[in-house]
């Protein structure tokens, strides 16, 4: 479904990946893991089209998308709950969702959306006239993934969705991680939470300063010392 | 006092409309569009044309110089701005002051230099009943400059809180980058933002016309800048800011005007020369008290 093949990607001088290559089938929950400022972001960037490649591609469902803009991109079908949820603080939630559905033509289409996000997060259906800035932060993450939903996207990029929350918060994210992927949505997951990552995960692929040191399933990546020792805490 | 009040909201009203496209257009780009007095004086000047070459009703007069305004600022935008949308943000400033400069010059060529008559549309004739009643000269033209300003403001409110469009702009205002990935198509929303803060610029362009009787290509300049001081008064990015910030200078430049200083037994010094540097004294005092405005938040920067 995405093919990253042979990928770099520069911010001025600074070269943020190397030759980067990755897969991911229909269906699956791919994980990459890696420690700060390995290059996980700027990975999920380059397939939104925030950052291009000064070498290699970007293919989705066959097509390249090295000349496609961020919106048309998410008309395509990739959505991206970026790092740091970036909601729309002065927005109230049910705005916000609104933004999400932008490219969704028909009243009764955005309805049934968010009915869906309503039904996965509880929370925000009850919270939905205010503003997501005064929103918890597990809220606010609740928010910026429901929001991402709303386009319905084929793929969902996840950028650290556990990071900084409570640990029951974590554990209700990752379900909805899980059933997420149950209705038929395929995930690229990026995590420093590499337990719940691959626990969660179908295969995965451990980036290191901005290079590709190993890709295989998640249940090999989690028996094998050098994720254990570096990623595992072990 | 309540006269000095109904001059002071006139001259905000006016503040007013060019303020918010200030406010509007930093808010998306976080850049000053200093070129946005000289959409105004290119509003009146349609208007101008719209009332005294094709006799148009003034309603219709407003609305052309609004689109006419709409359609300035977009191509300022595509042609001047979009292509530095990446380039640091000093030479967008700098590209703003020439866009400025160059209108101004086109102005010039086009109509002259000097003032030209804007017709009243409406006879500013003091209304009676206040007169007789209150002592207060307030003109038919007043009120209905007034109603329509309060009619733009509040349909501008109403875009923005409530059409797709308007709530798309608040988004990019907030993290343009979270609002691509929301498929917003960004461009079109700072054209559109553009479009609708260059519109209520050349309807203000019209009222000042009609209400000071005069037009010139370098009319933009001064109203353009107490609209600036007003937006940063407010807090820019704030659209009700912009409002509230256009409301009190035109109060304080109303006060201060009506004030006689006595220098000496002989000479003395009329507040209304001093009207202008009072722009420029609550800016300075804003940017040292209090530089993100009334009603501004703080502002991270972003990067
Ligand atoms: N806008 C930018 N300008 C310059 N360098 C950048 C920029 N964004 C990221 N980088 C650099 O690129 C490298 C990869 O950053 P990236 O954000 O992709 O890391 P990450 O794996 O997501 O890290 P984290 O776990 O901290 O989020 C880092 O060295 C970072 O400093
Ligand atoms: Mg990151």
């Amino acid at each position: 479904m995405l093919v990253l093949r042979k990928v770099d990607v520069h911010y001025g001088p600074i070269q943020a990946l190397h030759d980067v290559s990755l897969e991911i089938a229909e269906g699956e929950i791919v994980t990459l893991i890696g420690a700060n400022g390995a290059g996980k972001s700027t990975t999920l960037r380059l397939v939104s089209g925030l950052v291009r490649s000064t070498s290699g591609e970007v293919l989705f469902e066959n097509a390249s998308l090295a000349k496609v803009a961020p919106h048309d991109i998410v008309a395509r079908g990739i959505g991206q709950v970026p790092e740091g949820r970036r909601v729309f603080a002065g927005l109230t939630v049910l705005e916000n969702l609104e933004m999400g559905a932008y490219l969704v033509r028909g009243r009764q289409r955005v309805r049934e959306a968010l009915e869906e996000v309503f039904e996965l997060f509880p929370r925000l259906r009850e919270r939905r006239t205010q503003r997501a800035g005064t929103l918890s932060g597990g809220e606010q993450q609740m928010l910026a993934i429901g929001r991402t939903l709303m386009s319905r996207p084929k793929l969902l990029l996840l950028d650290e969705p556990s990071l900084g929350l409570a640990p029951t918060l974590v554990q209700t994210i990752f379900g909805v991680i899980a059933d997420i992927q149950r209705r038929g949505v395929t995930i690229l997951l990026v995590e420093q939470n590499a337990h719940m990552a691959l626990r969660v995960a179908d295969r995965g692929y451990v980036l290191e300063t901005g290079r590709i040191v190993l890709a295989d399933t998640a249940a090999n990546l989690e028996a094998s010392p050098e994720v254990r020792a570096a990623y595992l805490g072990e | 006092m309540l006269q000095q009040l109904v001059n002071a909201i006139s001259l905000g009203a006016v503040y007013a409309l060019i303020a918010l496209g200030y406010t509007m257009v930093y808010g998306v780009l976080r850049l000053i569009n200093f070129a946005h007095g000289e959409v105004f004086m290119v509003g009146a000047f349609v208007g101008l044309a719209a009332l005294s070459v094709f006799h148009l009703p003034f309603a219709a007069a407003v609305l052309v110089a609004m689109l006419g305004a709409a359609l300035l600022g977009m191509v300022i935008e595509r042609g001047a701005y979009r292509p530095l949308r990446n380039a640091p943000r000093l030479a967008a400033l700098i590209t703003a002051i020439g866009v400025s400069l160059l209108l101004q010059n086109i102005g010039m060529l086009t109509v002259g230099a000097a003032p030209n008559p804007y017709p009243p549309a409406i006879e500013p004739t003091p209304i009676p009943w206040l007169k007789e009643h209150a002592r207060l000269v307030v003109t038919e033209q007043q009120l209905v400059i007034l109603a329509a300003t309060a009619a733009i403001l509040i349909g501008l409110s109403l875009i923005v809180s409530r059409t797709k469009i308007g709530k798309a702009m608040r988004a990019v205002s907030e993290d343009r980058q979270a609002a691509q990935l929301m498929g917003i198509n960004t461009d079109r929303v700072i054209s559109f933002t553009f479009c609708l803060g260059s519109a209520i610029a050349g309807a203000g362009g019209v009222f000042y016309g009609v209400y000071y009787g005069t037009a010139d290509p370098l009319m933009g300049f001064m109203p353009g800048i107490k609209a600036f001081v007003a937006a940063v008064l407010g807090g820019i990015g704030s659209i009700p800011g912009a409002m509230l910030g256009a409301l009190l200078m035109g109060l304080v430049e109303t006060g201060v005007s009506s004030v006689t200083i006595p220098l000496s037994s002989t000479e003395t010094l009329s507040g209304s020369t001093l009207r202008d540097a009072v722009a420029f004294t609550v800016l300075i005092l804003v940017l040292l008290v209090r530089p993100a405005g009334l009603l501004g938040r703080p502002t991270r920067e972003k990067v």
